[in-house]
């Protein structure tokens, strides 16, 4: 087991001058932008405090950027030269609107920041603190969840509207729009740009931990477009985990939700067959699972952020990443410990007792004590779960083993008739007509 | 940062509340006012009466019409608001945790109208 994670840390900035002297001017910039963006935004907002000014005028920046490094090549500290023109072009509509005497609301700035941005002009002596502001200002429990993912993928990680839009499977205007509300939002209502105070970081860390994962989540969802398109966006949601874990290292929540999202992205090569049809657990290819992945994970599972008192969520993370990595450390299904799989679950279900969790601790109860004891589990479950495909499916499944033909085509029936995912019902079909074969 | 805490409460829990309820509900509010003084100010705050004894005011084709009850019917009503400065939401968060636990509260910022100045 060994740590992959303090050998390669994107989080990590280059630095100024720090870029390879190889980079072509379009490829030093896609490198700056991904890796420097949030800091920009975030030293900009701690200065000028104007939410809405800041992202055009970095984008503004980037645009000339394009243009001027093609020509001139690319400066000596490209973060820099970005900070330097998003200034200039948020000095410029400041003078414009002192002339027109508009007054806009400003962004509320802790009160010790007040100020200060002027001293840290430069963002090689860049604050972490500010980034962090910027992270919880975008994952504020006030504001709409998935708003405050896609808002978090633009203004920490840079990614362009257009790609937010794309990832998040919506119309390129729904989800601007959905940004400018959200930033709207931010600045009316006074939600700050800051770190709350000891006693409610844990809980607003929580909170950030649910933003990552539902953008997570949102690209692993069945069905949700094209498979290479579901595993960027569950990658950048990664990244996302691993910033902020750069800022907070040994943050329990971002731990064990960094492990989960490895050990379940680490499969994403072998999710899916040649012909796009979806590839369950036992049947995958485990030599296509991303290895380097899996040991990063065992290793956070493994590190004393886990050992002490956590939250309830950073609990149930941690127990589902060991789940997967029961799974992740078979060498193939046959072996997997089901037995240590249930005991998870077990604990899983103390931490939170959702009918989902039941489901999946019945089917491993069944690979571990036969399709009956699973069966038996099931029975007071369609009361909570009346519109699941899942639970017909696992019945369904179960009644096949237990030898059950006409039991699991009814199931198979029930399951195939609530399933609203096409790939997921060719699967159902699929299953149900080999029953007959 | 100026907001609007409104407070929405179950008709009839201050009527049906025994002494030791109301004393419950005093405390609840003592302690979110005594937060707002030590992080801000108070502007104003009062308790409404009833929802029922609302009266409603819409212009419509014909002119004016004056019709009993509130604005909108819903399950939960309006019992009472402060007006407060505060740095910013969480500060506001955190008074209005302070509320009793049967109130659901809502957090509205005030906005300053361009071009008005009030007479």
């Amino acid at each position: 087991m060994t740590a992959g994670a303090d050998e390669h840390d994107p989080s990590k900035p280059s630095g100024p001058g720090g870029r390879d002297v190889s980079d072509g001017p379009d490829a030093a910039l896609a490198r700056v932008v991904r890796e420097e963006w949030g800091r920009l935004v975030s030293l900009l907002l701690a200065r000028f405090r104007r939410l809405d000014l800041v992202e055009d005028a970095l984008a503004d920046a980037v645009e000339a950027a394009a243009r001027r490094w093609a020509r001139d090549g690319v400066p000596d500290n490209p973060a820099g030269w970005l900070h330097t023109t998003a200034r200039r072009r948020i000095l410029d509509r400041l003078r414009g609107e002192a002339m027109a005497r508009r007054k806009v609301p400003l962004l509320v700035v802790a009160a010790e920041e007040e100020g200060s941005g002027a001293v840290r002009a430069d963002p090689g002596d860049l604050v972490e603190d500010d980034l962090l502001r910027l992270v919880l200002m975008c994952s504020h429990p006030a504001l709409d969840p998935a708003a405050a993912s896609a808002l978090t993928l633009r203004l920490v990680l840079g990614v362009t509207t257009a790609d937010v839009a794309r990832l998040f499977l919506v119309p390129e205007p729904t989800m601007a729009a959905r940004l400018t509300r959200a930033k709207k939002k931010i600045v009316t209502a006074g939600i700050p740009f800051a770190v709350p105070a000891a006693t409610e970081l844990p809980e607003r860390l929580d909170v950030l931990a649910q933003t990552a994962y539902l953008a997570f989540t949102a690209g692993y969802a069945p069905g949700s477009g094209p498979d290479a398109l579901r595993a960027e966006l569950a990658g950048e949601a990664v990244r996302l985990v691993r910033v902020v874990l750069g800022l907070r290292p040994g943050e329990p929540v971002l731990t064990a939700l960094l492990a989960l999202m490895l050990l379940q992205h680490s499969r994403r090569d072998a999710r899916v067959d040649a012909h796009g049809a979806i590839v369950l657990l036992p049947d995958q290819d485990r030599s296509r699972w991303h290895r380097d992945e899996v040991d990063e994970a065992l290793a956070l599972l493994a590190s004393p952020a886990l050992t002490g008192r956590v939250t309830v969520q950073a609990a149930g993370y941690a127990v589902q990443a060991r789940i997967a990595a029961e799974h992740a450390t078979a060498p193939d299904a046959a072996s997997t410990r089901w037995d240590r799989v249930v005991a998870h679950y077990d604990t899983l279900l103390r931490l939170a007792p959702t009918p989902s969790a039941r489901l999946a601790r019945a089917v491993a109860v069944a690979e571990a004590d036969g399709p009956r004891a699973g069966l038996a589990l099931l029975d007071d479950l369609d009361e909570q779960l009346p519109h699941s495909h899942r639970l017909p499916a696992v019945r369904a499944e179960l009644l096949s083993r237990a030898g059950d033909h006409d039991g699991a085509r009814a199931a198979y029936a029930v399951a195939i008739a609530r399933c609203a995912n096409d790939a997921e019902r060719a699967l159902l079909t699929g299953r149900r007509d080999a029953l007959d074969a | 940062m100026r907001y609007v805490v409104l407070i929405a409460s179950e008709p009839g829990e201050w009527e049906a509340a025994d002494e030791e309820a109301r004393q419950e509900l005093f405390d609840a509010h003592h302690a979110f006012e005594r937060f707002v003084d030590e992080h801000g100010s108070r502007r104003e705050s009062a308790a409404l009466a009833d929802a029922e004894t609302a009266t409603t005011i819409r212009h419509r084709a014909g002119g004016p019409v004056v019709t009993d009850g509130p604005f909108v019917e819903l399950t939960e009503q309006v019992g009472g608001y402060y007006d407060v400065e505060l740095p910013d939401l969480d500060t506001a968060i955190a008074a209005a945790k302070l509320l009793p636990r049967s109130y659901t509260v809502e957090v509205r910022p005030t906005v300053q109208v361009e071009g008005y100045e009030g007479r």
